[in-house]
């Protein structure tokens, strides 16, 4: 089976130790993760992890069940990128002198489509959202180059093409559920 | 305004409402004011004090296995938490249901490397259903009752609720109300009828149906259910080893035990069946062996209340999500009455071939040493085949496996995912705690006998009445047999010198008796089972007996050795 990348969407209560069993799940079958974010997700009290790592699915679908069953897991599901939506965002520290030496501002702005955050007379931050590759270029651009003072890229960030967010949906049949009894 | 209580009393309150009447522990600092407590409950809650905390968590699944309540263990922190660990691992991978209290330094000290102080949830996080920290005392009652849902619904398991001592002792309002509902957990999925429309056509259109039979049976109390399902069809069925006791021994249907030590009829069939039903059983290697000529001629139908299960080591052609209680019924409902009489005689052949070549000379031997197999044939007839099984881990659990019968439910206790050495002892004294009606009849070999030797305080001191049988081989026998046949006989630290048992016994005013010659077996289970007072027999068995037949480890499910 083909190894690729995938993203893990994992909904749960907001509670101590959530992210250590998560993680557990990953160390006892010896799956690095590639990058990571959790955040509060748009329903009050309910957390988002966003988890990739490169996997066969047949690893990945048995993953994402043994999360899912935690007791404080809402939901977990697992996409390849088709199914989504997503972004990183990295930040660059260039020196002042160096990035001036280089030339054109202008050129980087438009062919990266960069924010500048901060600028002194000793260091620039630049801010690029994008994909890995993307964000990855630039880097390798302004390191051969000028050199990069220091360099820190987000976990990814994901929204499924479908229309809502499935989570919601499922909240309320369980909700109705209880009720009925 | 309601009176307050200690976080202590509130606790005991918690676990009376939950209906615990009996728990096994021990104290220790940080978990004083919840003995201090346990004091004013003695009328209601019976406290049995084990020797080491191992021993009160085997102790706990004993009676959980036995009685299907959930089993209690009360320790302190650090070392304590420590020593419980190998039970709660030991009831996450055979689902036992269990709650197991740890005290814990106050929450002030937390993280500070205080005295006794160990990260308890941290520790018992991979091995639990749920690990909780108590840090307040307004706490309790829900984590409490949270506690003792979690560990007895849906597919049952340990929960570790890690008591901060502040928290036990801090006055709290008392009040309970017991959890029915979390929105992120569903203990028990819904049927789907589609699922069951497709497993039932399967069966419908096999002319060789097999089925397997698991825990989850027993779990869900689905014994009947079961007998109803394979009878309308006429299905053959086998058991895991936690499966054991599912079905009678007398059951036609019943075809015998699964796995490297099974039988050979149901492992050599599970390579001829053309539809497979595992019911409540997770496929494990032991039962399986090497997965890529596992039942590959057989459509497969997975029965299982745990969605990560499915599909985890076999990929059904028809999943069946649900507890067996509910699907059981539903499939019987579709599936055609049938008759596989052909199918069902085919397994006889086996059966004589495994009678001739193993059973012949294990269980009815008529010269040379004293054979495993025969001592427990000759208990399991002496008890009427009514007794409660409790095995340790080796030979002497394979053997008990194969020659003990079972005609009641919940009449096996084993240590079966972990394998744990050590667990007999406890783990019977929970089940005649759990079941004081019945007899209950531990096997344990030499070694793992002196792994948990000092509960035979507890059981002198409650006067449990279990009837331990040491197998005496003078061996770690079950490795021994594996260097025997895959490591050129090189004995490697398997051979024991070991103490006279029925001293030690004697130490601990247990009676016993050591029997040497075959003729003096029988007497001497007579003596056993003569009252309901503990007793320990020591039966010096071959030192070099081998358990046969046996699949090795990771060989074809049909590739099986008679030992000839």
């Amino acid at each position: 089976m083909e190894t690729k990348l995938y993203t893990i969407t994992v909904f749960s209560e907001n509670t101590v130790g959530l992210l250590g069993q998560i993680t557990i799940i990953f160390t006892r079958r010896a799956i690095n993760i590639e990058t990571l974010s959790v955040s509060p997700s748009a329903i009050k009290g309910i957390h988002k992890f966003t988890i990739t790592l490169f996997a066969t699915e047949d690893v990945v679908s048995k993953v994402v069940k043994q999360i899912d069953k935690r007791v404080d897991i809402l939901k977990a599901y697992y996409n390849t990128d088709e199914d989504l939506v997503f972004q990183e965002i990295a930040l660059y520290k260039v020196a002042t002198d160096k990035l001036l030496e280089k030339g054109s501002i202008e050129d980087l702005v438009r062919k990266y489509h960069i924010r500048i955050l901060e600028m002194n007379s000793d260091f620039v931050v630049l801010q690029k959202a994008g994909h890995y590759a993307e964000t990855q270029q630039m880097f390798d651009e302004l390191s051969e180059s000028i050199g990069v003072l220091q360099f820190i890229r987000s976990g990814r960030v994901a929204i499924t093409r479908s229309k809502v967010e499935r989570l919601s949906d499922m909240l309320e049949n369980i909700q109705q559920k209880f009720e009925k009894k | 305004m309601a009176n307050k209580i200690t976080g202590a009393h509130a606790f005991m309150q918690a676990l009376m409402q939950e209906g615990v009447d009996t728990i096994f522990g021990y104290p220790g600092g940080a978990i004083m004011p919840v003995f201090d407590a346990l004091y004013d409950y003695d009328k209601h809650i019976n406290h049995i004090l084990t020797r080491h905390e191992q021993g009160a968590t085997h102790a706990a699944q004993g009676y959980a296995r036995v009685s299907g309540k959930v089993g209690v263990a009360l320790v302190t922190s650090g070392p304590a938490a420590t020593n419980a660990v190998t039970g709660i691992a030991d009831a996450m991978l055979d689902s036992t249901p269990m709650v197991v209290i740890t005290g814990q330094v106050g929450a002030a000290l937390l993280g500070t490397d205080a005295f006794q102080e160990i990260d308890v949830v941290g520790i018992t996080q991979p091995i639990t259903k749920w690990a909780y920290q108590i840090r307040r005392s307004e706490d309790i009652a829900w984590a409490v009752a949270r506690a003792f849902y979690i560990a007895r619904s849906g597919r049952p398991g340990p929960v570790v609720l890690d008591f901060a001592k502040n928290a036990q002792i801090q006055e709290v309002e008392f009040d309970y109300k017991p959890c029915t509902f979390i929105r992120s957990y569903l203990p028990i999925p819904e049927v789907q009828p589609s699922q069951i429309e497709v497993a039932a056509a399967l069966i419908n259109g096999a002319k060789k149906p097999f089925a397997l039979i698991g825990q989850g049976v027993i779990l869900a109390n689905a014994e009947a259910e079961l007998k109803a399902f394979l009878e309308k069809a006429d299905i053959p069925a086998a058991w895991t080893l936690l499966g054991a006791s599912a079905m009678s021994y007398d059951f036609p249907l019943n075809k015998g035990f699964l796995g490297m030590h099974g039988n050979v009829a149901p492992n050599m069939k599970t390579n001829e069946c053309d539809v497979l039903i595992a019911i409540g059983m997770r496929f494990d290697d032991r039962v399986t062996g090497d997965l890529k000529t596992y039942a590959k001629q057989a459509k497969i139908i997975h029965l299982d209340i745990d969605a990560a299960e499915i599909g985890k080591n076999v990929i059904p052609d028809a999943p069946v999500l649900g507890s067996a209680k509910d699907t059981l019924p539903s499939l019987t409902a579709k599936i055609n009455s049938a008759k596989h009489t052909e199918w069902i005689a085919s397994f006889e052949e086996y059966k004589k071939l495994e009678f001739e070549k193993v059973i012949q000379r294990e269980v009815h031997p008529e010269s040379g040493e004293i054979t495993m197999g025969e001592v427990i044939h000759k208990i399991t007839h002496a008890t009427n085949n009514e007794a409660i099984l409790v095995t340790d881990v080796g030979q002497n659990q394979m053997m008990a496996a194969r020659y003990f019968n079972y005609s009641k439910t919940r009449s096996m206790v084993t240590s079966g995912g972990l394998g744990t050495m050590g667990f007999g002892i406890p783990a019977a004294m929970g089940a005649k705690m759990g079941a004081p009606e019945r007899t209950v009849c531990m096997f344990a070999g030499d070694g793992g006998f002196q792994m948990t030797i000092q509960e035979l305080g507890t059981i002198m001191q409650e006067q449990i009445g279990v009837k331990m049988i040491i197998l005496n081989n003078h061996f770690l026998g079950m490795v021994r047999q594996w260097q025997e046949m895959f490591f050129e006989e090189r004995y490697s630290f398997t051979e024991m010198q070991n103490p006279d048992f029925i001293a030690i016994a004697k130490a601990y005013r247990i009676d016993g008796t050591e029997v040497k010659k075959r003729e003096e077996l029988d007497a001497a289970i007579a003596d056993m089972l003569k009252d309901d007072k503990p007793y320990l027999l020591v039966v010096n068995v071959e030192k070099k007996g081998m358990v046969y037949p046996m699949m090795p480890a990771g060989a074809c499910v049909t590739n099986i050795l008679l030992g000839d």
